[in-house]
């Protein structure tokens, strides 16, 4: 609109206060001590980079936190999605709780998240003990990372597609019934492409966020180079090691993988924008 | 005319409903109620002393500590930029809020790192921080700045766009009416924006208390000096005395489910529901 003018004439004060000191402490708090990251990188040279990013140990860490944080993000889209249709839809007694139950993820400190799950799945745990006798190892192996990001993601999923399931326009249902749809086919015909960039926007939402996990992974994880270590406990063992250019290299691929993957969350909810507002 | 509202047939709405417990009670409601029965596990006594621990006390006052910085830091940055973004147009608006939502994209490990970075022996600033003998990070001062930077966006991503939808008009007529500066914040402004504002900082404090990747990258883990509580839930658990770690995590999921509690009044008490606005807040 009108972002061309530097500032629109307002009868309002505190224009050049809050400007300001909103400009400084961002700087100082967020912009500064990033772009620490991008020097300490420039400075340590292609190949320099090249080497530590590309050592197969790093490239394993690389692949189970890409595969876990997929497989996790791809169950929470599958449950996510029947978990938010029964939210937004359905009445039930004790709906008001369950709803308020699908935050705890964001409420719970990550390391609590952490050991709750380790001590559940481990080989006599509550859930971990029938496992075992099922032939199945949960805790200490690639599965017990995929569940702990799991728990993670989940309310990504279900609060994105809750809004946009609430302000579905019910006479578009009404339409495909009355024209002769069943319901089955008014759900996946008429419903669920125009859920698909919410669904997208809130899968893409748990990925990245399982990416970076560390709390609640790490130890369930087992770590152990080559089989369980995630990407982000790989760059801690880097630091403790005061290998500070091998930490920064791997920290740079997992920060432009967020970046990319924000931006297309940013793509994908004007998307869904435009497509709620045809 | 009340018109029949299309649904699923019964049997598929029961057992969509089924679906939905089962997975949320499997996924989350279980690792929440092992938390209380483990601390528990060896009676209320055991669970007492875990707490009472001088360690755990030190660790207690450490979480107190961190957040009764952090959250006003935060508190007054989110009411700056707020008040910046939803009042006056300017140039590079969008990229401000891209730019405040920045931290929600950084992993913790990376947001603790660049405080080493930065702070650490090798660091930046390193060798003048020991030339002058001051410790930032394995200290105090590194918690908190790392703390600070992962609740950053909490406040100001909840206030801004409360702070638009409440628009301008009531401030314009105070000041029209001859209100200072302070006198609308105060008495327009504020009052307006409240729900909105507390929603911000019962998040904002819920992840300041609870941080445990950035901060275990910048505490150095130094028992009784510089552990929070999440750190010396992580000690006791790697020191196999499951009880006590389960007992000290006990505290911080009484504080998650406050923190529910208190985030469903606010919903409760504004209509709202959590908007997908809110949902990019941890992200």
């Amino acid at each position: 609109m009108s972002s061309v003018v530097l500032k629109r004439h307002s009868v309002l004060p505190g224009f050049g206060l809050t400007v300001g000191y909103t400009l400084l402490y961002l700087s100082l708090i967020v912009l500064l001590p990033l772009s620490t990251l991008a020097f300490k990188s420039s400075s340590l040279g292609f190949d320099a980079f090249w080497t530590t990013v590309s050592s197969a140990r790093v490239v394993a860490s690389y692949k189970l936190t890409f595969g876990a944080s997929l497989a996790a993000a791809t169950i929470n889209a599958f449950f996510g999605l029947i978990v938010a249709w029964v939210l937004a839809r359905y009445t039930f007694p004790g709906r008001r709780l369950v709803d308020a139950i699908v935050d705890l993820p964001f409420a719970l400190p990550t390391a609590v998240a952490g050991i709750a799950l380790t001590t559940l799945y481990s080989e006599n745990g509550w859930l971990g003990a029938p496992l075992a006798r099922m032939g199945v190892k949960v805790a200490f192996t690639p599965l017990g990372i995929t569940l702990a990001l799991t728990f993670i993601g989940l309310p990504f999923v279900v609060r994105t597609l809750q809004p946009v399931i609430d302000e579905l326009d019910p006479e578009l249902e009404e339409a495909a019934a009355s024209l002769g749809a069943s319901r089955a086919q008014t759900l996946f015909r008429v419903v669920l492409p125009a859920l698909l960039p919410a669904w997208l926007t809130g899968f893409a939402l748990a990925f990245a966020r399982c990416l970076g996990e560390y709390g609640s992974v790490v130890f369930i994880a087992g770590n152990m180079p080559m089989r369980t270590e995630i990407t982000p406990l790989l760059i801690i063992t880097k630091l403790e090691q005061y290998d500070y250019p091998g930490a920064t290299a791997i920290a740079v691929v997992m920060l432009v993988a967020s970046f990319v993957l924000l931006l297309g969350i940013n793509l994908l909810q004007s998307w869904s924008g435009r497509r709620l507002a045809a | 005319m009340k018109r029949r509202v299309l649904t699923e047939p019964k049997p598929v709405r029961v057992a969509l409903i089924l679906v939905s417990l089962a997975f949320l009670a499997v996924s989350l409601v279980l690792p929440l109620a092992l938390v209380f029965v483990e601390a528990f596990s060896k009676g209320a006594a055991a669970y007492a002393a875990a707490i009472r621990e001088p360690m755990a006390l030190s660790a207690l006052r450490l979480t107190l500590l961190t957040a009764a910085i952090a959250v006003p830091a935060n508190l007054v940055f989110g009411l700056a930029a707020s008040w910046a973004i939803a009042k006056f147009d300017f140039w590079g608006k969008n990229a401000l809020i891209t730019l405040i939502d920045l931290p929600f994209a950084v992993s913790p490990v990376i947001s603790g790192m660049i405080f080493i970075l930065l702070f650490g022996r090798l660091g930046t600033f390193g060798p003048f921080l020991q030339g002058h003998d001051i410790k930032i990070v394995f200290a105090i001062p590194g918690i908190v700045l790392a703390t600070v930077f992962v609740t950053f966006p909490f406040v100001a991503r909840e206030l801004i766009p409360v702070m638009q939808a409440s628009g301008s008009e009531e401030e314009e007529a105070a000041r029209v009416l001859g209100a200072s500066g302070w006198q609308l914040f105060w008495r327009v402004t504020l009052p307006n924006v409240k729900w909105g504002l507390l929603y911000g900082v019962i998040l904002c404090n819920a992840r300041a208390m609870g941080e445990f990747g950035a901060v275990s990258v910048v505490s150095g883990h130094i028992r009784g000096k510089t552990n929070t509580l999440p750190l010396h839930v992580e000690i006791l658990y790697n020191e196999y005395q499951f009880q006590a770690a389960f007992a000290a995590a006990s505290l911080l999921a009484f504080l998650a489910l406050v923190t529910l509690l208190a985030k469903s009044f606010i919903e409760w008490q504004t209509g709202r529901r959590a908007s997908a606005g809110s949902v990019e807040n941890e992200a």
